[in-house]
């Protein structure tokens, strides 16, 4: 298989902030890539250097064979690229974005329009609209349309469904796969721990340091603590019974239950006593798979300095 | 390119606001100039020193009394009086004929008339001086014509050999011009640039195939037009509302307006490549740019009477060598052969900002 | 006075335009009320009136006990806002922020000196004292956000996403300053994209296209609908809407 990204003790600094950690990894392309880790972890900063827009401070990046500070003018033909923030002409109707695009790049609507016929489909009736004027969903798609025009090799989605209600997050993941399929490598950053599952390939990050890289089902199955789920009627003393209780490792909650790491699986026999003992009715204590975002939680209290 | 000049145009065209500075300002500028801001002076009180009491001084006085811009309040035999003449604030400029002026005159010596102005109120009083040197010039021309032997020369002010009339708006279209079409190129454009950053659309723009230079002509075109439409309107309206005659080559003044709107492009491009958002653009453009040419160009406050720094800095006023190259072409009917200096220090400022701002616009994003 | 929030029939049109559509519900003392829906459902504008910003068209709204119409300057002293898009001034330090908004909600030089250490020792900002939020990290950032917002003491603190993009571990103790100051009678009124989020709430309610879909505990929601999570709760009421328009 080939290789879309290669990364060799790649690091950013910001004066003394250090943005990026020396970091050594590879993509392979045709993959859906997700970087997964909160604001500020980084991500953006990759991005930046990975789209030749920033200089790194040090180590090498090689994104489709290319060199991402010496041959930047061959290799950003190549990529498509939608930052963070909502980044089209707002004073433009969607059609006279769309159109502006297909022109940088030297192409046309018509040419490619089969790569984005399904997502610009949705917008399409609007397309007099200016797009300052459109809804968080429908500006989306349209920076995606946006983005694909011109048929890139490399798709860049920098958080592109951050502050998006679940309804629309749903879609345009259905959407990136959808362009898999076109041979397309796409490489995206969420802030949403639950995404990582419809990637093919994830990269946990935080604090500019990548704490695991993998598939997302291998980081699951490999997660080797003890964890249960531990629900109970009275929501509201749960949490303070478990914390009085001597051999937790830790706990979080997760919606309406806890999810509870201990030593080893002995211990939430002792739990489910005790907790008994302080009268928990309908008490639900039941051993669980990891979520990603058992996993992101483990690594990260690991990763302090 | 192409695209990307239509995009310019569309978003030009959109934005109501800045259609509204783009030809309202110019318009109001030059009618505000025109009418509201006349600083024409007509009847300033001042007083007269004579020492010498003899025909010609008495000539002299009766002449500046009869010209339209003077009354002569007091006549004083000793310069002491003159202290107390300003401390009563009604005079506002007080000439002294020195005593020996009709003999000094007859025998071709050279005669100085000493005029001292209440500089607290700095404008009024190089207007009045002007005016004072514009009279006693033609006083001086009635007497050569009038005895036929050459007087020396008193001195005159060459300024208004050209504008005998002294109307000031014609002073003030040449001013209005340079500052306008400064205020519209560089602002204009460095604005948009910066707004680019700002939304985060030079992101996109810069990881696309288009290269900076095509980014930063495909700014320039849109607003070259713009400008240069905008120079002819202030020119139409000069002409049409205000009968200011024009001597010279209106070719001639077309092709240099033309250059000028291109060294304030460039000017602004350079500005935008230092400013990461539209405020600071502004802003910059406002105070690095828009006042000293308004303050140091000679457009206000005449350059000679400015300090040696002032004046050797307003040599590095691009809109300096405008005024002097529009005043010429517009008042004295210059031509090339005239202005090729002024033209030359223009033309090479654009070079120079141009290539700063080539070299200066970022192909990446700055690290902070 | 137990209610919180009493909104009846509030209605709020943009010309022709139906943003807001006969929303009914009460918001009792103490409680984390959770405000959920697609972007463009009408959050945003219902918020807008509860927070005295827009006045509504037609229907009844009284917050703290005041009404949207005639009161709403007095419903903005007795209420804290917090968004993530914008709450603190990232060029001033932390106590320069906290002093700004006590003295816009009108809080004595010495009640604010002693906000500025209660907060600082609190959030274990003794390493930040003296820079600028910039400088902070997100999650400690949203923390003293929250609360700066809730400098005043105010009776209601709506909180518009308020652990976008924080991590796990930090989204998880925000909701613990929540509780905390939930058990302390404080009325929490909050929007969220987690959907995990959304069972920490009392109770929730759903938008869409205008209107209330659904509206109670989050453990009675998911037996109504016989789902798993609210996410499922949330695709289903889309679909319904989707299926039911074309």
């Amino acid at each position: 298989m080939k290789t879309a990204i290669e990364i060799e003790n790649l690091a950013h600094n910001y004066g003394l902030v250090k943005a990026l950690k020396p970091l050594n990894m590879s993509i392979e392309s045709g993959t859906l890539f997700g970087f997964i880790g909160p604001d500020g972890a980084g991500k953006t900063t990759l991005f930046r250097i990975l789209t030749s827009l920033l200089l790194p401070t040090q180590g090498k990046a090689k994104v489709l064979g290319l060199d991402v500070v010496n041959d930047f003018r061959k290799l950003r033909p190549l990529l498509g690229y939608m930052p963070g923030r909502f980044s089209l002409y707002q004073d433009l109707t969607v059609e006279e974005n769309l159109n502006f695009f297909a022109k940088l790049f030297k192409t046309s609507i018509e040419e490619n329009y089969h790569l984005i016929k399904d997502i610009y489909d949705q917008i399409a009736p609007f397309k007099n609209r200016l797009a300052g004027k459109l809804s968080g969903g429908m500006k989306q798609k349209l920076a995606l349309s946006c983005a694909l025009i011109h048929k890139p090799d490399l798709l860049f989605l920098d958080e592109p469904t951050t502050g998006v209600d679940v309804v629309s997050r749903a879609e345009f993941w259905e959407m990136l796969r959808k362009l898999k399929n076109h041979g397309i490598t796409i490489v995206v950053s969420t802030p949403y721990m639950d995404e990582a599952a419809l990637c093919d390939k994830v990269a946990l990050i935080q604090k500019g340091k990548i704490l695991q890289t993998d598939s997302p089902q291998n980081i699951m199955e490999n997660f080797s603590k003890p964890l249960f789920s531990v629900k109970s009627i009275n929501r509201n003393s749960l949490s303070k019974d478990i914390e009085t209780f001597g051999k937790t490792d830790s706990f979080y909650w997760f919606g309406d239950s806890i999810h509870w790491i201990g030593s080893d699986d002995k211990d939430a026999d002792l739990l489910r006593i005790y907790l008994q003992q302080k009268k928990h009715e309908d008490l639900e204590i039941e051993k669980i798979n990891a979520s990603i975002e058992d996993c992101f939680m483990d690594l990260m209290k690991g990763n302090h300095e | 390119m192409k695209g990307f000049i239509i995009k310019e145009f569309l978003q030009i065209f959109r934005d109501y606001r800045s259609m509204a500075i783009l030809f309202g300002i110019p318009i109001a500028q030059i009618l505000l100039f025109g009418f509201a801001l006349n600083m024409d002076l007509n009847n300033a009180h001042i007083a007269i020193v004579n020492k010498s009491g003899d025909s010609k001084s008495i000539e002299l006085i009766n002449k500046i009394n009869s010209s339209d811009y003077f009354i002569v309040d007091q006549v004083f035999n000793s310069e002491k009086d003159i202290e107390a003449a300003f401390q009563q604030g009604e005079i506002k400029e007080v000439i002294v004929i020195p005593e020996d002026f009709s003999a000094r005159l007859a025998t071709n010596q050279k005669v100085e008339l000493q005029v001292v102005a209440d500089a607290s109120d700095p404008n009024t009083a190089s207007i009045l001086v002007n005016y004072t040197q514009a009279v006693v010039s033609s006083f001086q021309q009635q007497n050569i014509k009038g005895s036929s032997t050459s007087l020396p020369l008193i001195q005159v002010e060459s300024r208004f050999k050209y504008n005998e009339s002294l109307k000031s708006v014609y002073m003030f279209v040449p001013g209005v011009f340079t500052i306008i079409l400064m205020l519209v190129s560089a602002m204009m454009t460095s604005i948009s640039i910066a707004r680019e950053k700002e939304l985060g659309t030079m992101e996109i723009l810069l990881v696309s195939p288009i290269t900076p230079v095509q980014i930063i002509l495909g700014k320039v075109f849109p607003y070259v037009l713009l400008s240069f439409i905008n120079a002819g309107l202030i020119l139409l309206l000069s002409a049409f509302v205000f009968g200011m005659p024009f001597s010279g080559s209106i070719t001639l003044l077309l092709a240099e307006a033309l250059l000028f709107i291109l060294m304030a492009l460039s000017l602004g491009i350079f500005i935008s490549t230092v400013s990461n958002s539209q405020q600071t653009a502004m802003l910059l453009s406002m105070f690095a740019l828009l006042l000293p040419t308004i303050l140091l160009s000679g457009f206000v406050f005449p350059i000679k009477n400015m300090p040696d720094v002032l004046q050797w800095l307003s040599h590095l006023m691009p809109g300096k060598w405008f005024i002097i190259i529009v005043k010429a072409i517009i008042l004295k009917g210059a031509g090339i052969a005239e202005l090729w200096k002024e033209t030359l220090i223009i033309f090479s400022m654009t070079l120079f900002f141009i290539g700063l701002s080539v070299k200066k616009f970022n192909i990446r994003l700055s690290t902070n | 006075m137990n209610k919180a929030v009493v909104v009846r029939d509030l209605t709020k049109k943009f010309g022709t335009f139906t943003a807001v559509n006969k929303l009914n519900f009460e918001v009792d003392k103490g409680e984390v009320f959770g405000f959920l829906g697609a972007n463009g459902a009408g959050k945003t504008t219902a918020i807008k009136i509860l927070c005295g910003l827009s006045k509504p068209s037609s229907g009844q709204v009284t917050v703290a006990g005041f009404d949207a119409y005639k009161q709403s300057e007095l419903i903005k002293k007795n209420i804290g806002y917090m968004s993530q898009r914008f709450s603190l001034y990232d060029d001033l330090t932390i106590a320069e922020n906290i002093r700004f908004y006590g003295g816009i909600y009108g809080l004595k030089r010495v009640e604010i000196q002693s906000k500025i250490k209660e907060y600082v020792k609190k959030l274990n900002l003794e390493e930040f004292e003296g820079r600028k939020v910039i400088d902070l990290p997100l999650g400690i950032k949203q923390k003293l956000a929250f609360s700066v917002a809730n400098v005043h003491n105010p009776a209601i603190i709506f909180l518009d996403e308020p652990t976008s993009g924080v991590d796990p571990i930090t989204r998880r103790q925000f909701w613990d300053m929540i509780y905390l100051e939930a058990a302390h009678g404080k009325t929490i009124f909050v929007t969220t994209h987690y959907m995990d989020e959304a069972e920490y709430c009392d109770r929730i309610t759903i938008m869409v296209d205008g209107k209330i879909e659904a509206l109670d505990s989050p453990s009675k929601l998911k037996k109504e609908f016989n789902t798993q999570n609210i996410s499922e709760i949330f695709l289903k009421l889309s679909r319904k809407q989707n299926t039911s328009q074309n």
